[in-house]
Parts: structure tokens; C-alpha cells; sequence
């Protein structure tokens, strides 16, 4: 399976869910395959989108899902221990981890070459780090969000794209829906 | 009232209850206070546009969030600042202790002071420069401004100003 079929897989659990999505290919796939106000697009900014999802999670109740992938926790490996000594029991931590740099042309990381990101998790404090099999995200992510606990799930998949246009809506439209969203579930 | 209690108070005045931190020697202080402070959630980050990206999450949860770094992170968060923190209209004040000015012991720091206004004024980033103690006073005035404009704002804090707080 690729990042695509991963993320498809995964729509029936996330669709009601904030989700906070990486930069590129990610953002552009979940918002062809189910655009919701409860999901934030990155535009830009590499590497963040853990950053961004613990930040909101830290700052209300509703769960937060952060999806993100092993090039980006890579540029931005600070977040690790960060997470780990910051514990949010509504935050899950989703990376999926195609071993390459999808959105650039599949340049491979070094998470595809002798890097664990399972093991980097574990070593800086994170405490229910999850390794799984693309074929069992849906499964894992699912007891994930059951367990009430902060988890990092660390999806090994295939590296691939599919054709996707980019997002042309507004930044602060994202923003703007999202927030409206977030207060929603926390007023209610 | 000491300035470290101050800034702090004023944080907390203007609604602001989460913190990063990245620490400098001239703001020991203020990091503290924030520590001792109930009403804020301190959250120390490992660089700084990790921290932005943290204060992005915190502020579209509901929660004013501001960050507190050195000038050297202005040569760190260019992009985070344009492509996230601009680009999605976030108020975020940035209380930066302003090194390599006048009375700095450390040559290299004055590498990035010379550029820090420049910087900030391509951004575009509206720029407050605390030299004297008594400028502390118009904290309360930028944080307002910060967010009623929902841009990120900076205010240097130099060493004469640690110096006379």
C-alpha cells in the first residue's frame, strides 16, 4: 500500500476527527478524498504538523489527530521529546512512513535506510509507540483513539504517489473553518 | 514590580496562557516567572520554529499563545513565520531578547544583531526595541495590537534594558 491507500483506509475513522495534515501530497490526498472542516492543510512550512496538532491538542479536549511523514518528523526531530514530556491523552501522532520524500519525487530518507522512527519515538520518552504494517493502520489507529492515551503510530508503507491537484483554497479559510470547528466541539 | 513579574503579569492580563520557550541567559528571569505562573501552560521547545508551530496549534485551539527566543531565531523561523504564522493570520507576540547590542560580552552574537532589524522590517513585522527600563510600560499596548491584528509582533529586549530592570 501507498500513502494514498493508507490515508483512504483511514477516512471512515478520521473523517469526524480534527486532523491536523503534513505539507504536500498528504494535504492535497485527504482533501480530494474527504475535505471536512475538521481538517487542517498545511500550505507550507516542512515538518510542523506534529508541532501543530500537540499545540492544539495541549490547548483543548477534542482528540487530535496529526498526520504526518518520516521526512517531516526527520526535519523537525525536536517534536520527539517535546510530545514525549508533554503528554496530551487526546493527541495521536500518525507517521506515515513511506521511507522517502513523497512530495519532492521519492528522494529516500534515512527512515527508509537504517533510521528507525519507532526507535527514536521510544528513545526520546514517548511512551505507546506503535509500529504497524500499512495493511493494519485503520486497526491500530482505531485502538489508538479506544485507549485514551497519547500514542505515535508509525505506519511503514510503500513509497508512491497518485496525481493530485493542489489545494487552491485560502489559508485563512482553513484556518478560519477549522477554529469554527474546534470551538463547535468544545462548546458542546 | 520587577520587569520579569510585569511582563508576565501583562501576559496574563491580555489572555495569554500558553508559552514556548527557547532560553537566553537575559531572559532566565522571565522564563522563571512564567514557570511559577498557574495560569500559563509553559511548554519549552527545541528551536524556535518548532515552538511557532506549537503557538499556531494552541492559538486555533482557543489559547493566545506567544513565544520567548533569542534574535539568532529570527535566522531560524523565516519560513515558519511567512509560510504558517503570517500566511494563516496568527496573532503571535515574540518577546526576544535583543543580543550583540550595546554591552554584549560575546563577539558572535553581534553577527545576527546586525541583521535583526532588517530582518524583521523585509518581513514586515511590526518591531518594538526595549533599551530603558521604563519601556516595559508599553507591553500591554503591543500585545493588544498583536492581537487585534493577528500578526506576529516583536519586541527586542536589549541588555540595557535587562541591565536597569
Amino acid at each position: 500500500m501507498i500513502r494514498s491507500e493508507v490515508l483512504k483506509s483511514i477516512i471512515p475513522i478520521i473523517t469526524d476527527k480534527l486532523v491536523v495534515c503534513n505539507i504536500g501530497l498528504p494535504s492535497q490526498e485527504l482533501h480530494l478524498m474527504d475535505d471536512q472542516p475538521s481538517n487542517f492543510y498545511m500550505l507550507g512550512t516542512m515538518g510542523l504538523s506534529s508541532s501543530i496538532g500537540l499545540g492544539l491538542a495541549l490547548a483543548q479536549k477534542d482528540k487530535v489527530i496529526a498526520i504526518d511523514g518520516d521526512g517531516s518528523v526527520l526535519t523537525n526531530f525536536g517534536t520527539l521529546p517535546t510530545i514525549a514530556n508533554n503528554v496530551a491523552d487526546n493527541f495521536i501522532l500518525l507517521i506515515i512512513d513511506n521511507g522517502s520524500y513523497g512530495s519532492t519525487g521519492d528522494q529516500p530518507t534515512y527512515a527508509g535506510l537504517r533510521t528507525s522512527l519507532t526507535a527514536v519515538a521510544e528513545a526520546c520518552g514517548c511512551e505507546n509507540v506503535v509500529e504497524c504494517r500499512a495493511e493494519d493502520t485503520a486497526t491500530v489507529l482505531q485502538q489508538a483513539l479506544d485507549s485514551n492515551q497519547m500514542t505515535i503510530i508509525v505506519c511503514k508503507c510503500e513509497s508512491g504517489n497518485i496525481p493530485v491537484p493542489v489545494i487552491d483554497m485560502d489559508p485563512v479559510v482553513i484556518k478560519h473553518r477549522f477554529m469554527q470547528e474546534v470551538q463547535a466541539r468544545n462548546n458542546g | 514590580m520587577s520587569v520579569n513579574k510585569k511582563i508576565v503579569a501583562d501576559l496574563i492580563e491580555n489572555g495569554v496562557e500558553f508559552v514556548t520557550t527557547v532560553p537566553c541567559k537575559q531572559l532566565a528571569g522571565v522564563i522563571d516567572e512564567i514557570d511559577r505562573s498557574d495560569s500559563i501552560y509553559h511548554i519549552p521547545s527545541n528551536k524556535e520554529d518548532e515552538g511557532m508551530g506549537l503557538c499556531a496549534g494552541a492559538s486555533m485551539g482557543g489559547k493566545r499563545s506567544a513565544i520567548i527566543m533569542q534574535n539568532t531565531a529570527i535566522g531560524v523561523t523565516i519560513n515558519t513565520l511567512v509560510t504558517l504564522i503570517q500566511y494563516y493570520h496568527i496573532a503571535l507576540p515574540m518577546l526576544i531578547s535583543y543580543r550583540g547590542e550595546l554591552g554584549e560580552p560575546v563577539a558572535c552574537q553581534t553577527e545576527m544583531a546586525v541583521h535583526t532589524k532588517a530582518l524583521l522590517a523585509q518581513l514586515n513585522i511590526p518591531t518594538y526595541h526595549f533599551h530603558a527600563a521604563g519601556d516595559v510600560d508599553e507591553l500591554d499596548a503591543i500585545l493588544k495590537y498583536c492581537f487585534m491584528s493577528k500578526k506576529p509582533v516583536a519586541i527586542l529586549t536589549d541588555a540595557s534594558f535587562w541591565k536597569g530592570a
